[in-house]
Formats: structure tokens, C-alpha cells, sequence
């Protein structure tokens, strides 16, 4: 059963088209994957289901448990259950590691951030207390910026570009805290371009110029993706109108 | 009946359970020293004012106060004006930290008036903690003036800190002269809201060389709540390094202003500044949202982070 539909979703940005008609299911308790090259529109369509402010302007529906949330505030989303890892997560001056996981979490019994920060392979004592700011690594954040995911226990997580500016040992760990919340009941979705974060899902969906090409198995996508994408010499954002005009054929 | 006063203003900044009478400290209601004690190497010498305190502060050449010194500044009344002068001197060598805490509880119409000189000898060092406990809803008049020099390789730093509570008019005015190899830091920290007014000018001059001073000022100003920073660093001598810091964060009709002035008067100097003034970091505030947490809550968690 799909916990979250998109139905023909459109999205124009200063006359530029960045979504075009995108129409996908995603099933309850797997791990998905949204792959495409660089300017494909996959952050933008986790934006978009997130509902942040400048991207509420689409057209299309979303469906969440078969009920639309496209009047709903990025809050009010949140509070159903969806959640979204940015590629770069923000920085937040003077506000402790310890704060910043409570303030998202479903239980805020102080056990919890230790817990989650174990999940992680963060040590506790050495990070509960530090400021979530620009003293953290790359790594480092997007494993506290997971933590605090683990903590809320949502019902559809989408991690954008999870594996980007992380060294080799937070990567196994960001994997290890993606098995958890499938584990957790959890849906995934993953924002990628990397081949080795697209075969940690179950199924993938290919999108090129905000369009979708294909969708299924994750080896079959897998495939097409590395052996026809990847070496691609078209660019997404400079040739939307004559590729529009072409019906979406690459 | 002044245990009772002491019990009252104590409460007022919840440590009444905690303090202890041996800790070394002044306590003070209006014009009234309500107690005091002193360790080795320490002297306070508080004498009435008609409508304040004047108190010596002294510490002795080479001694270094373990336990930080507690100041408690404090007017029970509603209103009236409480006037503070204080003469401060670290000798050589010397060592001490305060905490003070600066409590109007009931306050409707207070006017709290510091006057400060501060020398802090020969690689002595000084630091000054001061938190204010306003009341929600009256007005206060706060307005800090301190003269600080520094003896060659001398520390000092300071940080006020008024986060509850109206501010009511605040106007701090700080000035420190940095001999060689010497440092300044002051920081201040406030919360703005309804109507209060914030005017903040902290200066160092770096007369010495290598000597240093940075200058941090964090605010929030909400509703129609004004800040007026004006930051200053002069910098005279070679290898002198001076850093001007202010983030301002402004909500609703808050008005906020900074003006960041360095000076360097030496090739062999260095000094920068930054200045972010505006509302609340759209991505910090979607990070909190998609979290489950409302606008507001999302903000009031990044102004907290910000003025911790």
C-alpha cells in the first residue's frame, strides 16, 4: 500500500520548469529511491513534499494515507509523520547536540538522546553537550541530523544526498541508521546520484528534467542509471524547453 | 529581619537553597549591605549611600581566589533608584572571578545605576559574570558604566546576561585600555520584547602590543523592541588583534542597529568584525518545522540557542 502518493506534479521556478508532471507511489515500509544526474529535480521534489514555503506553488496533488497535504504547512506535515535530512544540514549557534535531538523527539526522557546518539555511533559524553555549529564535521552533523530523525520516529524519512561530504566510517554508519528506521517501520526515501546509496533501497524511481523515465527494481535502475546516466552528456537545467517539446524523450 | 530580606532576594534568583554564608559575597538591597563575607586576600569595604552603595573591591598582590566572589544586587521595593559604585583593583599576579546577579523582582519603576572603575594589574586576571532577573512587566532602567585598564599580560573578560524579563531601558557603556600582551573580552547577551529599549557601546583600546580584545553582542529584540549597538576596537600597537562581533535577531516590529567601528593605527595590527542583523535563518527554522515543531517553538529554540 503507498503511504504517500505524488499525482502529476508540476513546479515552474522563474519560468524555468523543474518538475514536469511527476506521478509516483511509495509503498509503506520500504526503502525508495529517487536517483537522476545533478539539477534532475530530486531535491526539489522532496521539497516539495515536505512543503517548504517556496515550494508550495505546484500543481498536482499529494496524498499521505490517501489524504491530500497540499494545504498543509511543513509542521503540519511533520506532525503526520514526514520528515526531511537536507543535503547540507543547517548549523545552529549556541544550541547543544542534547537540545537540538529533544526538541524532535517522540520521547523526551534525556535516555533518548543517548540512545539515538548510540545509533549513530556518536559517543554520548562527548557529544551531548556540544553546540550543533560549524566546530561539527560534515559527517558529524548528518549523523546528529540523523539521530535526531531516529528520535521523532516518523512514518516517511527523505534523506537528501545522505552520503555527500561524509567520510567512509559515517557512511556505513548513515546505512546502519537507514536499516534502523526500516526496522522502525519507517518508509525511506533516498535523494541520490550515488550508485552505492541507490543499492541500499528496494525499489527506484529515475527522473531526468523533472520528469520520470523509469521506476521498478533497484538493479534495474541501478543499471540503466551507471551505464546510460551517469556517462549522459545532456544537461538538465539549460535544455528543458527543447526536451519538453520532444514529449520527454531522452 | 534582614536574614528574611537576604532569604527574599536569594529566592528572587533561585539560590536560596544553594548559597552558602561562606561563600564569599556581598549582598546588597537598595542601600542596604545585608551581608558580606571575605576570604584571604580579599577585601570589601561597602559603605551606604543615600540612595545606593559605594564598595571597594580589592584583591591582594599574588592572590588567587579559588571560589568565585558572589555580588547580589537587589531591590525588593517596586520602585526607587539604586545607585552601585564600585572600585575595583586586582593587584599583581592576583586572580578572582564574580558572579553577580542583579535582581528586581517586583520592580514597577527601578533605576539601577553602576558606576565602575577597574584595574587589573600585572598578569593578574579578572572576570565579571552579571545576570539580571527583571520582572515580566515592569520598567527598569539599567544603565552599566565601567572604566577598565589593563596592566601589561592582565586578562579581564565580562558577559552580561538579561534573557527574563522585561529589559525596560538598558544603556551599557564599557571601556577598556589594553596594555601589552594584555586581553579584553566582553560579552552581552539580551532579550528584547514589548517596548524596551537596548543601547550597548563597548570600546577597547589596544594601546599595547600584542595585546587583544574581542567584543561579542547577541540580541534578540520582538514586538517593538529596539537595540542600538555600537561596538568599538582601536587598534595602536604592532601585533595587536582585536575581533567585533554582533548577531541580532529581529521579530515582529523590532528595530535592531549596529554599528561596528574599528580603527587600526598600525601596519603590524589586525582587526575585523562582523555583523549579522535580521529575522530567524530559514533553513534553521524548516529544520525545526520539519522536526514537528510550530513557527514559534522553532524560534524561540534558535533565539535560545543564539543567546546562550
Amino acid at each position: 500500500m503507498a503511504i504517500l502518493e505524488v499525482r502529476d506534479i508540476s513546479l515552474q521556478v522563474n519560468s524555468t520548469v523543474i518538475l514536469n508532471g511527476l506521478s509516483m507511489e511509495f509503498w509503506e515500509g520500504f526503502v525508495h529511491a529517487v536517483v537522476g544526474p545533478n539539477g534532475a529535480g530530486k531535491s526539489t521534489l522532496a521539497n516539495v513534499i515536505m512543503g517548504l514555503p517556496d515550494y508550495r506553488h505546484h500543481t498536482g496533488d499529494i496524498l499521505f494515507e490517501g489524504e491530500s497535504i497540499k494545504g498543509l504547512n511543513v509542521d503540519e506535515r511533520a506532525r503526520l509523520g514526514i520528515t526531511l535530512a537536507w543535503q547540507e544540514p543547517a548549523r545552529f549557534e549556541g544550541l547543544t547536540v542534547s537540545q537540538f535531538i529533544l526538541a524532535s523527539a517522540k520521547d523526551k526522557n534525556k535516555n533518548e538522546v543517548d540512545r539515538v546518539l548510540e545509533l549513530v555511533g556518536l559517543e554520548p559524553a562527548r557529544y551531548r553537550s556540544r553546540a550543533v555549529d560549524k566546530t561539527l564535521s560534515g559527517g558529524e552533523r548528518k549523523r546528529i541530523e540523523l539521530a535526531s530523525i531516529l528520535a521523532m520516529k516518523p512514518r516517511l524519512v527523505m534523506l537528501d544526498e545522505p552520503d555527500s561530504g561524509v567520510d567512509i566510517e559515517a557512511i556505513e554508519r548513515i546505512f546502519e541508521a537507514i536499516d534502523r528506521l526500516k526496522k522502525d517501520g519507517a518508509t525511506v526515501l533516498l535523494i541520490t546520484h550515488s550508485p552505492k546509496v541507490l543499492e541500499k533501497a528496494d525499489h527506484a524511481f529515475l527522473i531526468c528534467s523533472g520528469m520520470l523515465v523509469d521506476k521498478g527494481e533497484t538493479n534495474k535502475i541501478l543499471e540503466y542509471f551507471s551505464g546510460k546516466c551517469l556517462p549522459c552528456a545532456h544537461k538538465n537545467v539549460p535544455d528543458l524547453n527543447g526536451l519538453i517539446k520532444s514529449g520527454g524523450k531522452l | 529581619m534582614s536574614e528574611d530580606l537576604v532569604e527574599e532576594l536569594l529566592e528572587s534568583i533561585n539560590l536560596h537553597r544553594s548559597f552558602s554564608k561562606n561563600t564569599p559575597h556581598v549582598v546588597i538591597n537598595a542601600n542596604k549591605v545585608l551581608s558580606s563575607q571575605v576570604v584571604e586576600g580579599l577585601i570589601i569595604e561597602p559603605e551606604e549611600l543615600p540612595d545606593g552603595v559605594r564598595a571597594k573591591l580589592l584583591v591582594k598582590k599574588g592572590y588567587k581566589i579559588k571560589q568565585p566572589v558572589h555580588l547580589c544586587f537587589g531591590m525588593l521595593p517596586e520602585r526607587g533608584i539604586q545607585h552601585i559604585v564600585l572600585n575595583v583593583e586586582i593587584e599583581d599576579e592576583a586572580e578572582v572571578s564574580f558572579m553577580a546577579h542583579c535582581t528586581f523582582p517586583n520592580a514597577v519603576d527601578i533605576q539601577h545605576l553602576m558606576e565602575a572603575t577597574i584595574k587589573v594589574g600585572r598578569n593578574a586576571r579578572y572576570s565579571y559574570f552579571e545576570r539580571h532577573y527583571h520582572s515580566d512587566e515592569g520598567m527598569i532602567r539599567v544603565v552599566p558604566l565601567a572604566k577598565i585598564e589593563l596592566a601589561d599580560g592582565a586578562r579581564f573578560s565580562t558577559e552580561f546576561e538579561l534573557l527574563k524579563g522585561r529589559v525596560g531601558v538598558i544603556d551599557i557603556d564599557y571601556s577598556t585600555i589594553c596594555q601589552a600582551g594584555s586581553s579584553a573580552e566582553m560579552k552581552a547577551r539580551i532579550f528584547g520584547r514589548l517596548n524596551d529599549r537596548i543601547k550597548i557601546r563597548e570600546a577597547a583600546v589596544l594601546e599595547g602590543e600584542a595585546s587583544r580584545a574581542v567584543l561579542t553582542t547577541h540580541i534578540a529584540v520582538r514586538d517593538e523592541a529596539v537595540a542600538d549597538i555600537n561596538n568599538e576596537i582601536i587598534a595602536k600597537a604592532p601585533y595587536s588583534r582585536g575581533h567585533v562581533d554582533c548577531k541580532e535577531i529581529i521579530q515582529g516590529n523590532g528595530v535592531a542597529r549596529a554599528v561596528p567601528v574599528v580603527e587600526v593605527r598600525n601596519p603590524k595590527a589586525h582587526v575585523t568584525h562582523e555583523a549579522a542583523i535580521g529575522s530567524v535563518d530559514s533553513k534553521q527554522l524548516q529544520t525545526l518545522m520539519a522536526r514537528g515543531l510550530s513557527e514559534d517553538e522553532a524560534v524561540d529554540l534558535i533565539i535560545q540557542g543564539l543567546l546562550s
